[in-house]
């Protein structure tokens, strides 16, 4: 079944400001095309959390996302610096993120562990020549 | 119980309030976002001590009711503004959380 694109945002490095605004209007695409309000809620957590990522962690990227009648995709490309070991990002409670950061509630190392327990599958490729590449499905039924 | 009515009844500021007639349903309390993402539910009041812009991301999101900033908190200039704009209220306490959670759980929420 052919995916069709509902959302693609630009996210900027540490632009709090605008942090979640691609999580926000997908929320709202997946509302008005009828999605049923527990995936909507789950593709939110999926998309912020990466989102937020992108915001902490990288030097930019952008958020995808497609839709068929079986699943949502979110894609999320960033242009690095990568993440070292990927072994220890799904480890409840290890983060990277700085103190500052810390202060705002963020890099409590759960990000990418809430982003896998609500994921039906998900893939990430990150090196620190080609930045961070996730690909999160979702399935619709 | 309308978050109109909480502010009333518990002697809440009001710093943000575009949506005060919606209803409240249940709460909780937590300052690490992730946990606030996956745990909170929608309608609830979220009780925590951030008072940044990302905290009315997170609310949105969730659908919360109504954050409260306890313990004497401040929200930044951005929340506040960002909260008018986008729907999501944003209320006040000097009260330590768990003194306000006792006393909301106390009358039923």
């Amino acid at each position: 079944m052919q995916k069709q694109q509902i959302m693609c945002k630009e996210i900027e490095s540490f632009d709090f400001q605008s942090g979640g605004e691609a999580s926000s209007n997908l929320k709202n695409i997946l509302r008005k095309l009828g999605v049923n309000s527990d995936l909507v809620r789950k593709t939110s957590i999926v998309t912020y959390e990466l989102e937020m990522n992108v915001v902490i962690h990288s030097l930019g990227g952008e958020i995808t996302a497609l839709i068929s009648e079986e699943e949502l995709e979110i894609r999320v490309d960033d242009v690095g610096p990568g993440i070292e070991d990927l072994d220890k990002a799904f480890t409840p409670g290890y983060s990277t993120a700085s103190n500052e950061i810390r202060e705002m509630g963020f890099g409590a190392g759960m990000g990418l562990v809430n982003v896998k327990r609500y994921a039906d599958k998900l893939t990430i490729e990150s090196s620190k020549e080609n930045g961070t590449h996730v690909k999160v499905l979702i399935k619709l039924f | 119980m309308t978050a109109k009515e909480l502010v009333e009844k518990f002697e809440l500021e009001v710093i943000a309030g575009p949506n005060l007639t919606v209803e409240i349903d249940g709460a909780y309390c937590g300052d690490l976002l992730s946990n606030v993402m996956a745990r909170a539910e929608k309608s609830n009041l979220w009780l925590t001590v951030q008072g940044h812009q990302n905290v009315v991301a997170v609310a949105l999101l969730v659908e919360i009711s109504a954050v409260i900033l306890v313990e004497g908190f401040e929200y930044d200039e951005q929340a506040i503004q960002k909260a008018e704009a986008k729907g999501v209220n944003l209320l006040k306490s000097s009260d330590k959380c768990y003194e306000l959670a006792a006393k909301l759980a106390a009358s039923g929420i």
